[in-house]
């Protein structure tokens, strides 16, 4: 079967007429700022389709999507697409594989593109034939006749005379969803998985060029760390194999063993001493410390410009209830299972990178600032950045470092293929945190209990210091060597972007009068960058926690409370589902209270993607033990239905472990979290019944799945706990300590006597 | 000089008894299916059987390794004659990165030796030395039980 072939020579774009700040057209997704269709497609091998994408393979599966959309537009089978690693050499440049974007930009640029190539194979044959080109469908990548049946071409023969090195014009609309055979149902295996079930070379460890040198890094224990000891003189017993390179406070040991290199500097390590560092804040108190630490502070959304009522709360009415109180997560570690990994060659004023950073381009900025002092620095151009698999990083871990680190050590040997990997260690400490953060929220209801204003008020670090957007660049090396340049403080992106710190602080509730204020610091004692969905893990886990301290205050029902202040459709479609569909939540035979409680949380991920309901079940002993969790959610189009399954399962387990488990420790001789053993994540013994429902909207643009559970699992574990101990627990992780304070009404929490 | 079998090959290793047996399969013998995670036993990446056991490799030195039967991945099941269990992992999307999924699939397959049909509280036993941070362990138990004729599919 086959969708229409509209073909129509109309200049702008259907649908496409707004203008974008640029000037241009808005074209869809990365469309619009990669507009020839041969940056996407080739056809240069027969009965293949090679798809070029600037979005790369995290573990989230978007090969796979990005298959079944080319699949899908193009009516070939999947097995026919070959999407390509990206490479700076070629392709679209799509900034960086985040924020649950990627089938937003790459997979409506896809559909687009596709769209366009199809109808363009469709119009060339049809014309060569003198034919009406509706006469012609499509089946499996050939041009049939609608007649007589006969095969007429096929996409290989009718652009061997069409050149792509066009600009998109739109002469096609991608197929209407009543006429798609693959996206949400079709069950598809996924590309990568093969190589990593059988254990093929696939991840960038397992590159290997000849005569390929090895290196570790010895850095700084934290950013302010000072050396105290001479390198040099600590390491005349180095392996005569091994050399010592050393650039202000960045040292590598280099060779040809990589076991001799890393035994090497482990010895080398152990014997350098270093400067406690003062600025680290008391990781006892990081409410204090957020509240009282240099910032800058802005409203980052409020309910209307000249609305009188969204001002702070000292100028709120007088009447109805006031309530506050504030929720605190701890700095967080990416803790990816693999180490960061990266190859560099520095060749006659050419420079490859080998690497899994989520933004090649951006990287090849960030090299390119980092080396302008240097007179022998390849020019942009001359610098190709080739990406390869690595273990999830779940946001912005080491990625990005170690490539500079391969690069700083290659430059010391022109001509070879050097290797940097960090040790789990620097996988640990090194690579940049999701900040900690705090959020306080204040509301007043009126007399008949609807809630009339609401602040939100966040404090941290910025939550981007990704490559290649400051004056400075934020690669670690860069900061430590001899020519060392500060490293750039993170920012927060717009809230039209998705914000930062302050994503999916503004309620999804209906407020007449909000305000949300947010104070990024201007101080980094700890590193920290972008870490998976960024402020809305707390931010929603506070306004859901806070929505179910009201309720319980006006003694109402706590999903009743929550209705009454929705709007949203879609929002009351997942949550309809969810609790309808439940195992647990409509069981009267169920324990509740008394170390047994269930709890609900949702969102509508940055208030502008994916929404997501879920339900947590716990028993709290001196520890939580969660028993079950489930989820609806709503991405409108489903592409890739296990992929969308796979990603909020996965969501909901590694929000689990964060919740309940996970918390960065450190103290004045740096961080306390070098392993496993003392930052520990989820096993697989902790983890709860899951189930995920579903709501396939086909006739709606399809939203990223990746960062939309971890906000409500996080509210929904929470409110159980708090319902099974019949007390606010406000501070995460829910460790047996943070239980304790809770018991306890922790002052500086805001705890229980502060609520009203 | 340490004699052992690696998969089906006896080989011949020259280095110190100190030396990981993890660097050994990867350097030495260029395997890449037995992964680098931590360096320590905590997660599993590095998963082979010795003897028919699931140890981990990272942290086993080859000095201890002499007249072993060492078994990675690519000698339990290949692309074109897979493992049952590496067939129900494909099928069920068991994993999302899959860094830590050699390992895992090793440590199964060692299980199923020993027990041709565990329990869900085995089969969760037989993971729990696996650290999976994308969060697929439901899809490994799912993929498990079908592997062993369990699922409730």
């Amino acid at each position: 079967m086959s969708a229409q072939n509209t073909i129509s020579s109309v200049a702008v774009p259907r649908g496409f007429s707004v203008n974008h700040s640029d000037g241009r057209l808005k074209l869809p997704g990365s469309l619009h700022t990669n507009r020839k269709l041969c940056q996407w497609l080739s056809f240069d091998v027969p009965s293949v389709v090679r798809v070029f994408t600037g979005k790369v393979e995290l573990g989230q599966g978007i090969l796979t999507a990005l298959a079944l959309i080319v699949a899908e537009e193009l009516d070939l089978e999947p097995e026919a697409v070959k999407v390509e690693p990206a490479t700076t050499s070629r392709g679209p440049d799509e900034a960086v594989t985040s924020g649950s974007l990627s089938i937003q930009d790459s997979g409506a640029a896809l559909h687009h593109v596709c769209a366009e190539v199809r109808a363009l194979a469709i119009e060339s044959t049809a014309l060569s034939l003198g034919l009406p080109a509706e006469r012609l469908i499509v089946q499996n990548g050939t041009f049939v006749d609608s007649i007589s049946k006969a095969v007429l071409g096929d996409y290989w023969t009718a652009l061997a005379q069409e050149n792509l090195d066009r600009e998109y014009v739109g002469l096609a609309s991608p197929k209407p969803a009543e006429f798609r055979r693959l996206l949400g149902s079709h069950s598809v295996a996924r590309i990568d998985l093969p190589d990593k079930v059988f254990g093929h070379a696939r991840f960038i460890h397992d590159l290997n060029f000849p005569s390929m040198r090895h290196a570790r890094i010895i850095r700084p224990p934290t950013l302010s760390s000072e050396l105290l000891s001479d390198p040099w003189a600590v390491s005349v017993d180095l392996p005569e194999s091994v050399q010592l390179m050393v650039d202000g406070q960045f040292m590598a040991i280099v060779g040809l063993s990589e076991h001799i290199v890393e035994t090497a500097a482990e010895r080398l390590a152990k014997r350098l001493q270093w400067t406690e560092d003062l600025s680290l804040p008391d990781s006892g108190n990081l409410a204090y410390f957020l509240q009282n630490a240099p910032c800058e502070t802005s409203i980052s959304a409020q309910s209307a410009e000249n609305d009188a009522g969204s001002t702070g709360p000292e100028s709120w009415p007088e009447g109805g209830r006031r309530f506050k109180a504030a929720y605190l997560k701890p700095y967080l570690a990416h803790a990816s299972i693999g180490l960061s990994c990266a190859i560099a060659r520095w060749s006659d004023g050419r420079l490859d990178v080998w690497t899994h950073s989520q933004g090649i381009h951006n990287l090849r900025d960030d090299i390119v600032l980092a080396l302008s002092q240097e007179t022998d620095a390849p020019a942009r151009d001359a610098i190709v950045i080739h990406h390869v698999e690595a273990a999830g990083c779940y946001g912005h871990n080491g990625a990005d470092d170690v490539a500079f680190d391969a690069v700083l050590v290659a430059r010391a040997f022109p001509g070879e293929v050097v290797r940097v990997r960090w040790s789990r260690a620097d996988e640990l400490t090194h690579s940049p945190f999701g900040s900690a953060q705090l959020a306080r929220l204040e509301a007043r209801v009126d007399d008949q209990g609807h809630i009339t204003h609401w602040q939100h008020s966040v404090w941290a670090n910025g939550y981007s210091s990704r490559p290649g957007r400051a004056k400075t660049p934020s690669l670690l090396a860069a900061a430590e060597r001899s020519k060392s340049t500060s490293l750039p403080l993170p920012i927060n992106p717009p809230l039209t972007a998705g914000g930062g710190a302050d994503r999916n602080a503004v309620p999804g509730y209906r407020v007449p009068h909000f305000r949300v204020v947010n104070h990024r610091l201007t101080v980094m004692p700890l590193r920290t960058s972008a870490m998976r969905a960024l402020g809305a893990f707390l931010n929603v886990m506070a306004i859901e926690s806070f929505m179910d301290e009201i309720a319980l205050a006006l003694g109402e029902d706590r999903i009743l409370f929550r209705r009454r202040h929705l709007q949203d459709p879609r929002a009351l479609a997942v949550m309809d589902l969810l609790l309808n569909r439940s195992t647990f939540w409509n069981d009267e035979n169920l324990p509740r209270g008394d170390g047994h409680g269930q709890g609900f949380g949702w969102a509508r991920y940055k208030n502008t993607g994916a929404w997501c309901a879920a339900i947590a079940r716990v028993e709290v002993t001196d520890h939580v033990r969660v028993l079950d969790i489930e989820l609806a959610v709503d991405v409108g189009a489903v592409v890739d239905r296990d992929g969308v399954l796979n990603q909020i399962e996965g969501g909901a387990i590694q929000s689990m472990s964060w919740t309940i488990k996970e918390q960065v420790q450190f103290d004045s001789r740096g961080l306390r979290c070098s392993g496993w053993d003392n930052y520990p994540i989820l096993r697989i013994h902790e983890i709860p019944r899951l189930s995920v429902h579903l709501i396939d909207r086909p006739d709606q643009s399809s939203l990223g799945a990746g960062e939309a559970a971890q906000g409500p699992v996080a509210a929904a574990i929470v409110n159980a706990v708090s319902e099974a101990l019949g007390l606010r627990v406000r501070q995460l992780p829910l460790s047996p300590d943070n239980l304790l304070r809770a018991v306890h009404a922790d002052p500086t929490m805001g705890g229980q006597g502060e609520l009203e | 000089m340490i004699e052992l079998q690696v998969n089906s090959e006896v080989c011949q290793v020259d280095c110190e008894d100190s030396t990981p047996l993890l660097v050994t399969l990867r350097e030495t013998l260029g395997l890449s299916g037995p992964r680098f995670g931590c360096g320590q036993g905590e997660c599993g990446a590095c998963m082979v059987l010795i003897d028919g056991k699931p140890e981990t490799s990272c942290n086993r030195p080859m000095g201890s390794l002499q007249g072993c039967r060492v078994e990675t991945i690519e000698g339990l099941g290949n692309i074109e004659s897979p493992h049952p269990v590496q067939r129900a992992f494909l099928v069920e999307r068991a994993g999302q990165c899959g860094y830590c999924l050699s390992g895992v699939l090793t440590s199964v397959i060692g299980l199923l030796r020993a027990n041709p049909s565990p329990s869900r509280a085995e089969i969760i036993a037989a993971l729990d030395p696996h650290l999976c941070r994308c969060g697929a362990y439901i899809r490994m138990i799912r993929a498990v039980e079908r592997a062993v004729g369990q699922s409730e599919n």
